[in-house]
C-alpha cells in the first residue's frame, strides 16, 4: 500500500488516506495534478510523492507543497509479459533453459527502481516467439540472483542440474546468466561438467529486455539455436558479436572475458579466436578443435570446490602485509596477476617464500590478459619459481582462480594440485597462441578507420 | 455526403460549425555546448560519417504492463535500421552502448527559464522517462524525456491559450532514407537538448494555430538561449473536428504552412465522418464487418494493367481483399487529389513496406486499373457481390500477408470514423499516414537515472534572472509612447536589450530611439558603416550626440568618423559636429524655393520636397521638428505673397 514511502511522504499519504495505485487529484501550491500514485524507490528521498499523469509522464510532487489529495479510484499495474503456451513439435530438438537471474527477460522492480528478471517458457514465448521455430523449450529457474551474487553454491547447483538434465536426454542446455560474472561461471562449469555430450550455452544481455534495442532477443535466439543444433558439445558463452545487430559469437568457456562495462559486444575470446559465429539459422565455424556432440549420456560432474583461494592483482609498491594477511586468514591458494611476463617486486619474495612454506599453492598469471607467463626470461621470474610460484601458462586470472578452487577441492597435495592445474581440461591452457588471437584495433589509425568505414557495422 | 471546401471560402463560424480544435507541440532545440545526456559537443550538421551500425527494434511492455499500439505497428514493419556515425558528434552513449551521464545542467536551466516564462507550475522532482520510438529514430528505441512544468498560459488577443506541459528531452536522428525494409539515419542531431511545449487544443481556426506558433517561437527566443536555423524548431500540429479524433501532423518546420495543413486535416476528418455515417446507413458495424482475401496471381497471370503486370514479372503475388458492402467507399474523396483508397495505400506503404506506388488498385477506382473483364474475373473468383469493394495488392512473402491484413484493418477502422494517427505533412498542404498515434503506454521510467529534485533555491535563482516576456515588453513600450507595431517588432528583436539600454543611458525619447534601432541602424549597417560596431560604442555615440543636443542622425556622422572604433575619441568627434543655425537654414530654404516653379505644386508635396532637400544638403544634421516648422511658415509666406 505504501511501497517505498517513508517519513514525511508516508505521513502525507496516510494523512489523506491514499496509497500506492490510488488514482488521485492533488492540490498543491504548484498547481493541481491528476494521476496514479506510484511506488517509490527505497533509495529515493522521503520528501516527494511520485505520480503517473494520464499522459504517461511521471512527476515527483514535494510533500511540502501538497494541500490535499483526493482518491478517485484505484489502478493497479499488472506487469506481465503476455504468456502463451510454448508449442510442442515432436520433430524439433528439446532444449532446457536454466535461469540464474540476469536480464534475459526482466521487469521493473518498484522497490529499487531497477529491473528484475521474469522468466517462464510462456513469458519467453510471449516476448520472443521466434524460439518456437527452433526447438521445444523447457525452463527451470535455479536461482534468482544477480550476476555478482553467483558463487560456489550456485555453481555447484548449476553443474548438478546440468548433469541431471543430460541424463534425461536433452539435446542442449541454455543457461541465462547476468553478464558481469558470466565468464567466471562459464569457466567453473567447464571444469565441473566434463565430457558433456551436448552443447551447454551461457547467455545474457547487456541491454535489459525492457528496452526496444535490447540484445536479449538476438542473444537468446542464437543461444537456443546453438543448444539445439550446434555440433560443439562444450561449455560456451553465446553473446553479441559485432557492434551491430548481426550475429553472436560462441566463445569457449575458459577463454572468454567481459571486456567493456556497457557495450553489447563486450565478450571477447582472449588469446585465441572464438569457436564460431551464429546468425539466425546458420553457424560459421572458426575453429575445428572442439569436442563433438554425441548421442551417449556419459557426462562427468565434479563439483569439488575449496573457496580459500584469492587473486592478488600486483601493482608496484605492493607491501608484503597483503600476502601476510592472506596467510593469517588461512588462504590455501593464491593466483597472482603479475606484471608483464609474470612479475612482482623483490620485497615480496620473503613473504611469498613464507606462504609457500605454510603450504599455500601459488600460481602466476598475467594482468595483460593476452600472452603467456614466461618466468625464465628475467632473473625475477627465475627467483619467483625458486620460491615455489608456478607459472600458469596462458590461463586467464579468473579462470586460474576457479580452477585452483576446484583443484583444492580435490586435493591439497602439491604435486597432485599442480597436475590438475597444469593439465588442460577445457582449453584453459593452449599450446600455441594464433597470430590473430590478439587483435585490439587502435582507433584513429588510417587503415583501421578505413576498415571500419568499409566494413561498417 | 458533405463536400470539401476551400480555405479561402471559410469563415470562423464555418470552422466553428465543424467543431475544429487544434493544438501545438513545439520542439525547440536549446543552445547548449553539449548534448543532454552525454558530453558530445553540439556541432553543425554534416553528411559525412565514419562508420555504420545496424539495429532492429522490438516492442517492450510499458510500466503498467501494456504494449503500445505504435510499437506493435513498427514491429510489423521489420525494418533494418542503419545509423551513420560521425566520430566528432557521437559517442557510445547515443549508440546505446553506454548508460547516460548526468542531465546537462545548462540545458536544465534554460528549460526551467522557458517553463517559467510560460507561466507553468513547476514540477518539484524530475523523473526521467523513456518514451518508446520503434521507428529507429533513436538507437536505444526510446527517447529520454522529463516534464518540468504543467498548466501554464500565454496571452492571445483577449484570451489565454493554455500550456499543458513543457518537457525537456533529447533530439532524435535525422532520417536519410526509408525504402523497403531499410531505413537510414544520420546521428549528429541525436541527443541535442530540446524542449517540447504542448498547448491545449484551444485554437479554433487554422490561422489562430499559426499565430500562436509565432507567439511561442518568439517566447522561446526571448530567453536568447535557443538554437536558430533550419530544423532547430519543429512543430507538431494536433487537429480534430467534432466527432473526430486527435490526429497529429508531425514535423512542420515552417509556420506559414500551418493553416492549410490544419484546414485540410479538418476536412479529411469531416469526410471520414461522412464515410462513417454512410457505413452506418448500410448497416455495417464492427461485428458485422466482413472481409476475405484470395491469392489471385493465377487468375490474372495475363493482365495488361501495367503495375500488376510489372509486379508479376518481378515474381510478386497478386492478392485480392473483398470488403463486404463497401462499394463506393474507397473512391470517396478525403483530401485534394486523395480518396479513402489513399488511406489504405498509405498504411500498406508504411506497415507492409510496399513502397513502390501504386501499391493497390480497387474495383471502384475510375482511373487506370484492371479492365472490366479482368474485374469480372476477380469478382467471380473471389465471390464478390455487386455491393462489395475489392482491393488488389501486390507483394511477396511476409509483406503481402501484412498488407492483406492491414487492408482489412484500415477498412474496418472506417466504421469508427477517424483513427488516432500521426501523419506527415506534404508541401502541398495535404498529409499522409506515418504511424498509429502513440499513447501513454509507451512511457517507461528510466532505471538508469535517479529522480532529480529541483530545490526552491534553484527555482529562485532562475526566476530572479527571468527575462521579460515579449508581450510584457510590448506593453511597456506602448506605455512609453511607442506605436504598437514598432513595440511589437522591438519586443522580439535581437536589439531589444540594447534598445532598453539606450533608453536608460541616452537623453533621446523612446519613439526616436525606436525609429533609430528599427530602421536607421540597419540602413547604416547596409551602407557598411561601422561593421564591427560594439554595443558600448553605439551607446556612447548616442549618449554623446544627445549630450550635445544633436539630432539622432548625428550618430551616423559620429560612427562614420570614428569608424565605430573605440580608439577614436567619440566625444571629440561629436564636438566637431555642428547643427546649422536657423539663419543658415532659412537662407537654404529661400534658395530652394527660388529654384522651383512652385506655384504648380500642391502645398504639402512642396513642403516635403523642400524638407528632403534640406535634409540632404545638411547630411541629415537638422532638427526635424524645427526645420519642418520653418519650411511650413516659409511656404505659407511664399504662397501668400
Amino acid at each position: 500500500m505504501y511501497k517505498g514511502y517513508r517519513g514525511k511522504s508516508l505521513a502525507c499519504l496516510k494523512n489523506f488516506k491514499v496509497g500506492v495505485w490510488s488514482d488521485v487529484e492533488v492540490e498543491s501550491t504548484r498547481g493541481s495534478f491528476t494521476g496514479t500514485i506510484l511506488p517509490r524507490s527505497e533509495t529515493a528521498d522521503e520528501f516527494h510523492i511520485v505520480l503517473k499523469l494520464h499522459n504517461g509522464y511521471n512527476v515527483g510532487l514535494a510533500v511540502d507543497t501538497i494541500e490535499s489529495i483526493t482518491e478517485l479510484g484505484r489502478t493497479e499495474a499488472h506487469y506481465k509479459i503476455p504468456e502463451k503456451e510454448f508449442p510442442f513439435d515432436p520433430d524439433k530438438k528439446n532444449v532446457k533453459l536454466f535461469g540464474t537471474g540476469g536480464t534475459i527477460a526482466s521487469r521493473l522492480d518498484y522497490r529499487t527502481g531497477a529491473v528484475i528478471p521474469a522468466f517462464s517458457p510462456g513469458e519467453l514465448y510471449g516476448s520472443v516467439p521466434e524460439l518456437a521455430d527452433i526447438c521445444n523449450l523447457k525452463t527451470e529457474k535455479l536461482f534468482g540472483v544477480f550476476s555478482e551474487n553467483m558463487g560456489p553454491e550456485q555453481w555447484k547447483g548449476t553443474a548438478e542440474a546440468i548433469g541431471k538434465e543430460i541424463a534425461t536426454g536433452t539435446d542442449g542446455i541454455v543457461i541465462g546468466h547476468g553478464t558481469d560474472t558470466m565468464h567466471h561461471t562459464a569457466a567453473i562449469l567447464s571444469f565441473m561438467v566434463q565430457d558433456s555430450p551436448v552443447p551447454i550455452v551461457m547467455v545474457g544481455s547487456q541491454r535489459s529486455s525492457d528496452r526496444p534495442s535490447s540484445d536479449a532477443a538476438i542473444n537468446l535466439i542464437n543461444a537456443t539455436y546453438t543448444a539445439a543444433k550446434s555440433d560443439i558439445a562444450e561449455v560456451m558463452v553465446c553473446m553479441f558479436g559485432p557492434t551491430s545487430d548481426q550475429y553472436c559469437l560462441l566463445h569457449r568457456g575458459t577463454r572468454v572475458r567481459k571486456m567493456h562495462s556497457s557495450y553489447r559486444s563486450t565478450f571477447r575470446t582472449i588469446g585465441d579466436i572464438p569457436l564460431a559465429m551464429v546468425e539466425k539459422d546458420r553457424f560459421v565455424l572458426l575453429k575445428d578443435d572442439y569436442r563433438k556432440r554425441r548421442n551417449d549420456r556419459k557426462v562427468r560432474i565434479n563439483t569439488s570446490f575449496d573457496d580459500r583461494v584469492t587473486i592478488v592483482y600486483y601493482y608496484p609498491n605492493m607491501k608484503p602485509d597483503i600476502i601476510e594477511s592472506l596467510i593469517d586468514n588461512d588462504y590455501k591458494g593464491i593466483i597472482i596477476a603479475g606484471t608483464g611476463l609474470g612479475h612482482v617486486n623483490k620485497p615480496l619474495y620473503p613473504v611469498i617464500k613464507k606462504a609457500f612454506d605454510k603450504g599455500v599453492h601459488i600460481y602466476m598469471t598475467v594482468q595483460t590478459l593476452w600472452g603467456y607467463v614466461q618466468m625464465f626470461v628475467y632473473d625475477t621470474g627465475r627467483d619467483m619459481m625458486d620460491l615455489g610460484v608456478i607459472p600458469a601458462a596462458n590461463m586467464l586470472p579468473e579462470v586460474a582462480y576457479v580452477k585452483l578452487c576446484w583443484a583444492l577441492g580435490q586435493s591439497h597435495d602439491r604435486e597432485e594440485v599442480r597436475n590438475i592445474m597444469m593439465t588442460p581440461i577445457a582449453g584453459e591452457i593452449t599450446e600455441r597462441e594464433p597470430h590473430n588471437g590478439y587483435l585490439i584495433f587502435q582507433g584513429g589509425i588510417p587503415e583501421v578507420e578505413d576498415f571500419i568505414k568499409r566494413y561498417k557495422r | 455526403m458533405t463536400g470539401i471546401r476551400k480555405m479561402e471560402d471559410m469563415t470562423s463560424s464555418d470552422y466553428e460549425a465543424i467543431g475544429l480544435r487544434s493544438g501545438l507541440e513545439i520542439h525547440q532545440q536549446l543552445d547548449t555546448e553539449k548534448k543532454l545526456f552525454c558530453r558530445c559537443p553540439v556541432l553543425p550538421y554534416s553528411q559525412s560519417f565514419d562508420a555504420e551500425i545496424l539495429r532492429h527494434m522490438r516492442p517492450t511492455l510499458s510500466e503498467l504492463g501494456e504494449y503500445d499500439g505504435t510499437a506493435l505497428m513498427e514491429f510489423k514493419t521489420k525494418k533494418e535500421i542503419i545509423y551513420k556515425i560521425n566520430k566528432d558528434t557521437v559517442c557510445t552513449y547515443e549508440m546505446d552502448d553506454t548508460p547516460p551521464f548526468e542531465l546537462n545542467l545548462q540545458a536544465l536551466d534554460i528549460a526551467l527559464e522557458i517553463t517559467m516564462l510560460l507561466n507553468c507550475k513547476l514540477i518539484s522532482e524530475l523523473h526521467i522517462q523513456r518514451k518508446q520510438y520503434l521507428d529507429g529514430s533513436i538507437p536505444a528505441g526510446f527517447q529520454r524525456t522529463t516534464i518540468l512544468g504543467v498548466d501554464g498560459w500565454i496571452p492571445y488577443g483577449d484570451r489565454r491559450i493554455g500550456i499543458i506541459q513543457l518537457g525537456l528531452e533529447e533530439d532524435a536522428c535525422r532520417e536519410v532514407s526509408d525504402t523497403g525494409h531499410d531505413r537510414v539515419y544520420l546521428t549528429d542531431r541525436l541527443g541535442i537538448p530540446l524542449i517540447e511545449t504542448v498547448t491545449a487544443p484551444e485554437m479554433v481556426t487554422p490561422y489562430e494555430v499559426a499565430e500562436v506558433a509565432v507567439i511561442l517561437s518568439n517566447l522561446a527566443r526571448a530567453s536568447g538561449k535557443v538554437r536558430r536555423g533550419i530544423g532547430a524548431a519543429r512543430q507538431d500540429v494536433n487537429v480534430s473536428v467534432r466527432g473526430g479524433q486527435r490526429v497529429e501532423i508531425k514535423g512542420v518546420s515552417r509556420i506559414p504552412t500551418i493553416p492549410l495543413l490544419v484546414h485540410n486535416e479538418a476536412f479529411r476528418q469531416v469526410m471520414l465522418l461522412s464515410i462513417k455515417s454512410e457505413l452506418k446507413k448500410r448497416g455495417i458495424t464492427d461485428s458485422s464487418f466482413e472481409s476475405s482475401s484470395f491469392n489471385i496471381t493465377e487468375t490474372l497471370a495475363d493482365t495488361q494493367y501495367e503495375p500488376a503486370a510489372d509486379a508479376l514479372s518481378n515474381g510478386l503475388e497478386l492478392h485480392a481483399v473483398v470488403l463486404r458492402g463497401y462499394r463506393g467507399i474507397l473512391s470517396t474523396v478525403t483530401q485534394s487529389g486523395q480518396t479513402f483508397a489513399s488511406e489504405i495505400s498509405d498504411r500498406i506503404r508504411v506497415i507492409a513496406c510496399l513502397d513502390r506506388l501504386p501499391n493497390i488498385t480497387h474495383s471502384d477506382s475510375g482511373g487506370e486499373s484492371f479492365s472490366d473483364s479482368e474485374w469480372e474475373r476477380i469478382k467471380k473468383s473471389t465471390g464478390a457481390f455487386e455491393n462489395d469493394s475489392v482491393v488488389v495488392v501486390w507483394g511477396t512473402g511476409q509483406d503481402i500477408q501484412t498488407a492483406v491484413s492491414e487492408i482489412s484493418i484500415r477498412a474496418r477502422e472506417a466504421i469508427d470514423g477517424v483513427c488516432n494517427e500521426t501523419r506527415q505533412s506534404f508541401p502541398d498542404g495535404t498529409n499522409g499516414f506515418e504511424r498509429i498515434l502513440p499513447g501513454p503506454n509507451r512511457m517507461y521510467p528510466d532505471t538508469d537515472l535517479p529522480p532529480l529534485a529541483i530545490s526552491v533555491d534553484h527555482m529562485d535563482r532562475i526566476s530572479s534572472a527571468l527575462p521579460e516576456r515579449p508581450w510584457e515588453r510590448k506593453e511597456r513600450y506602448i506605455a512609453a509612447g511607442v506605436p504598437e507595431e514598432s513595440a511589437r517588432q522591438m519586443s522580439i528583436s535581437m536589439l531589444r536589450d540594447l534598445f532598453d539600454r539606450a533608453v536608460k543611458e541616452t537623453p533621446y525619447a523612446s519613439g526616436v530611439l525606436m525609429h533609430f534601432f528599427l530602421s536607421t541602424l540597419s540602413h547604416l549597417k547596409k551602407r557598411g558603416i561601422a561593421p564591427d560596431l560594439s554595443d558600448d560604442v553605439l551607446i556612447l555615440s548616442l549618449a554623446e550626440a544627445g549630450r550635445k543636443s544633436l539630432t539622432i542622425d548625428a550618430v551616423a556622422h559620429i560612427l562614420e568618423n570614428t569608424r565605430g572604433s573605440e580608439f577614436k575619441d567619440i566625444s571629440l568627434v561629436a564636438d566637431e559636429i555642428h547643427m546649422p543655425e536657423m539663419k543658415t537654414l532659412g537662407k537654404a530654404v529661400e534658395q530652394i524655393l527660388s529654384g522651383i516653379e512652385s506655384s504648380e505644386i500642391e502645398q504639402d508635396i512642396l513642403k516635403r520636397i523642400i524638407f528632403g532637400r534640406i535634409r540632404q544638403r545638411f547630411n541629415g544634421l537638422i532638427n526635424g521638428k524645427e526645420v519642418s516648422e520653418l519650411v511650413h511658415s516659409m511656404v505659407l509666406q511664399e504662397r501668400n505673397t
